[in-house]
């Protein structure tokens, strides 16, 4: 007989890994959105998609610099370590609005980010449309792969040129540090299913985000355009809109769809130059064990993925099989592709001619 | 039968050719008959730093950079001198090494075991280098090391905290100034119990990797002589950049302590990600959670901002040392570069004064007069106060700094603060000690 108190204790356990899930796969399903928008629309294999979910938490860092622009005064009463009058340095928002409203400013400086990325991403995607990716509709996808992969590289090094390649620290305000003891609230015991209130904030946004997305696609016209080119290209064309202006447009909502994502996910892990490419690979599993081109397919791999990646992390999983969560991504994704060769909502005919 | 293959023209083609490749490696011949590789033989002499530029250690690598320059121009007799006037040894003279103006050729290691390899051997074989310096992994310092001992240069480690790295890697042409794993463990071990008790229970996660095994292995070692429990040590994957699913469990594994050894960006993302939690917020078994990162260095504190705060951990050294030797080096270093130096380029700039002190004293190149100039020498002014570097394994011995998180930063470098500088006699150990058997230095290889 196992004591009941190792069930509760198991049971424990699978609420906080699922809730973990839940955060991780949040990040990969707005990732995985955005690339799946890019994909059934314009019929590109986003490579670069990545470095602009990494772009747009570099937005949040540098809102962030902004903010903090600070006026120097030299305190002649402190020394710097050479043992020369330390530095002072003082926000000028701090200076002009006093040191309250000026902290809480610099303390809200990622919520805030998330208007002042969206102009910014959106015009990031629009030129790199425009730009470039215009040039490779008609080639092959490995053209597109070669050359979207090629800018992402590009990107990262002109974001290491001018932020280093060190993580750059930015923190959530300061309301939400600590977590919130979820178990607590459903009875359990105190401390036995925590989860920061952060992470439940990301939960929640990717939660609008999604929705917002697929609402726009839904219950717009601008939507039902893109929906039937998304669907038949040409035939749109024919009735005289022109797909190719919606496309574009599309795009550059794609991007702030992965800028967003990166500006919310700052205050989690410090943002660094290659951090595009650590999430680059996972959202393209995410993407076909989802199905090439289905949004509602992108999505639920995303919070699969997410979840089974925690429960892989389990020590009582990790005591059975040693190193399964270095592994368990790949593992699913290749016995879905052997079961379900579409993914798990793909449909026929996309990727296939 | 005019058609064979074998024509006379055609054999000694072939045999020319096959002469010519099995010619190359010249590194593993004498450049000349002075019976070592790369003697110098004009009016200069070239070392190689191997640093990462680029990757995510980047930023060490430039630090590691900044301060070999800084050694370079000290021994041409360029500048304040800086170390060169607080060192021991008066043997250095401000002229070079031996007489000959120093020069150097960089490598890029990018923390890649195969990359460093091919750039330490380029600065061999093209540049001449006489001797490799600097690094920031034990996986690329081991790598490395066994490099030189087969090409025959001296090989002066960098920033590598692995036990094996003078333990069961170790080689008769490597040296490490650095501290160790081990060393770290020693050295933290009664700070913590004074800090938290020896009634504790440690929930360790480890990076899984050579320096992440030595480094838990060290620690739970020493927290355990001391009276800790260890409840649990999960291995975490080097890739990883969320730790979110392997933090979520800890509170309520019934552990009051979480050992996080991790290195650069696992420890940054591993340690917000613990912050985040509310972990040091929480009271189990009835006393304060608290965090520890064994190893620190300045740029990871810098990366995790707040979030160190009150985090104890241990360094080879920190410019906010008051002794002589660090202060000359502090103010050299800042005065050139306007920021004070890291450890990594503390360790790099006193191991290419000691090679070229170790030179003047033998008088020779050499790679085998060098090793043993160095083996046994007993040296101070650098910055760690008396130092040995002991002919068994070829580690230094010397103090050891317990470092915690500032609480109230004033400036962008005022990140970590000094608890307690351990002293030496407590982090030394023999050199058979169980975590460092297995190897054998072998013999000085001179390469010729």
């Amino acid at each position: 007989m196992i004591p009941v108190s190792h069930w509760v204790g198991t049971m424990d356990a699978i609420l906080l890994q699922v809730l973990n899930g839940l955060d991780k796969g949040s990040a990969y399903a707005l990732i995985a959105l955005g690339l799946t928008l890019i994909f059934g629309t314009l019929g590109v294999v986003n490579f670069a998609h990545g470095a602009l979910f990494m772009i747009g938490a570099f937005c949040a860092v540098t809102l962030q610099r902004i903010l903090t622009f600070s006026y120097v005064t030299l305190d002649e009463t402190q020394k710097d370590f050479l043992g020369n009058p330390l530095k002072v340095e003082t926000p000028y928002l701090e200076g002009w609005f006093g040191y309250d409203i000026g902290h809480a400013i610099i303390d809200w400086s990622v919520p805030l980010a998330i208007l002042f990325s969206i102009p910014i991403m959106v015009a990031i995607g629009f030129i790199m449309e425009r730009g470039l990716i215009k040039h490779f509709y008609n080639r092959p996808h490995a053209d597109q792969i070669l050359v979207t992969f090629g800018l992402a590289i590009v990107l990262q090094e002109v974001i290491k040129y001018f932020y280093g390649a060190n993580p750059i620290p930015t923190p959530a305000p300061d309301m939400f540090r600590g977590s919130l003891d979820f178990g607590a609230m459903l009875g359990l015991e105190p401390n036995a299913v925590i989860y920061p209130y952060w992470r439940l904030v990301y939960f929640g946004f990717s939660a609008i985000i999604i929705g917002a997305v697929f609402a726009f696609l839904q219950f717009t016209t601008f939507g039902m355009v893109v929906r039937a080119g998304m669907a038949d290209r040409e035939t749109v064309g024919l009735l005289g809109i022109n797909i190719d202006k919606r496309f574009t447009i599309m795009f550059g909502i794609a991007a702030a769809v992965a800028g967003l994502a990166g500006v919310m996910y700052a205050p989690i892990n410090s943002p660094n130059y290659h951090m595009g490419m650590d999430f680059l690979v996972l959202s393209f599993v995410v993407v076909v064990v989802g199905g090439m081109g289905s949004l509602p397919g992108a999505v639920l791999a995303g919070f699969l993925l997410g979840i089974l990646e925690s429960f892989a992390s389990m020590n009582e999983i990790k005591a059975i099989l040693p190193g399964i969560d270095q592994i368990i991504i790949y593992l699913v994704a290749i016995i879905i592709l052997l079961t379900r060769p579409r993914g798990l909502m793909g449909r026929k005919g996309v990727m296939e001619d | 039968m005019s058609n064979s293959n074998f024509t006379r023209r055609g054999v000694l083609k072939t045999s020319a050719i096959a002469g010519a490749g099995l010619a190359l490696p010249t590194y593993l011949r004498a450049a000349s008959d002075s019976g070592f590789t790369n003697a110098p033989t004009g009016s200069t002499v070239t070392l190689g730093f191997n640093v990462p530029q680029t990757g995510p250690y980047a930023e060490e690598g430039l630090d590691e950079l900044r301060a070999q320059e800084l050694a370079v121009q000290h021994l041409n007799g360029e500048g304040d001198a800086g170390m060169m006037n607080t060192f021991s040894s008066k043997a250095l003279k401000g002229n070079g090494i031996l007489g000959k103006k120093v020069e150097f050729v960089t490598g890029d290691t990018q923390t890649k075991s195969d990359a460093a390899r091919a750039s330490a051997k380029s600065m061999i074989e093209k540049d001449g280098a006489v001797m490799i310096n600097g690094g920031s992994s034990s996986g690329v310092a081991v790598a490395v090391q066994g490099l030189c001992q087969e090409a025959g240069v001296i090989f002066m480690a960098g920033l590598t905290h692995s036990n094996d790295t003078t333990g069961k890697d170790k080689k008769a042409n490597g040296f490490r100034h650095f501290f160790n794993a081990y060393m770290s463990g020693a050295a933290l071990a009664p700070v913590l119990k004074n800090a938290y008790g020896s009634d504790r229970r440690a929930y360790h996660l480890t990076a899984d990797y050579t320096w992440g095994w030595t480094q838990q292995e060290s620690m739970q070692a020493a927290t355990e002589a001391m009276g800790w429990e260890t409840v649990n040590n999960v291995l975490t994957p080097l890739a990883s950049t969320d730790f979110s699913s392997y933090i979520a469990p800890v509170l309520n594994s019934g552990a009051d302590v979480l050992v996080l050894n991790h290195y650069g960006g696992n420890m940054v993302n591993s340690l917000t990600n613990a912050v985040q939690f509310g972990l040091q917020d929480k009271m189990v078994n009835g006393k304060q959670f608290e965090i520890v990162v064994p190893l620190y260095s300045e740029l990871m504190a810098a990366g995790a901002g707040a979030n160190v705060r009150g985090v104890i951990g241990s360094m080879n050294w920190n410019w906010q040392l008051q002794d002589e030797g660090s202060k000359a080096f502090v103010k050299s270093f800042g005065e050139k570069y306007g920021r004070p130096p890291s450890n990594s380029a503390h360790t790099c700039y006193v191991q290419t004064m000691l090679y070229a002190d170790a030179v003047e004293r033998a008088g020779t190149f050499n790679p085998c007069g060098v090793a043993e100039a160095l083996e046994g020498f007993e040296f101070d002014g650098l910055g760690n106060g008396p130092t040995l570097y002991r002919a068994d394994d070829h580690q230094c011995f010397k103090d050891v700094l317990v470092m915690k998180g500032t609480e109230n930063p004033t400036n962008e470098y005022d990140t970590l603060e000094i608890v307690e500088v351990t002293p030496r006699a407590q982090v030394e150990y023999a050199p058979d000690h169980p975590m460092f058997a297995g190897g054998e230095l072998g013999k000085c290889n001179p390469g010729a």
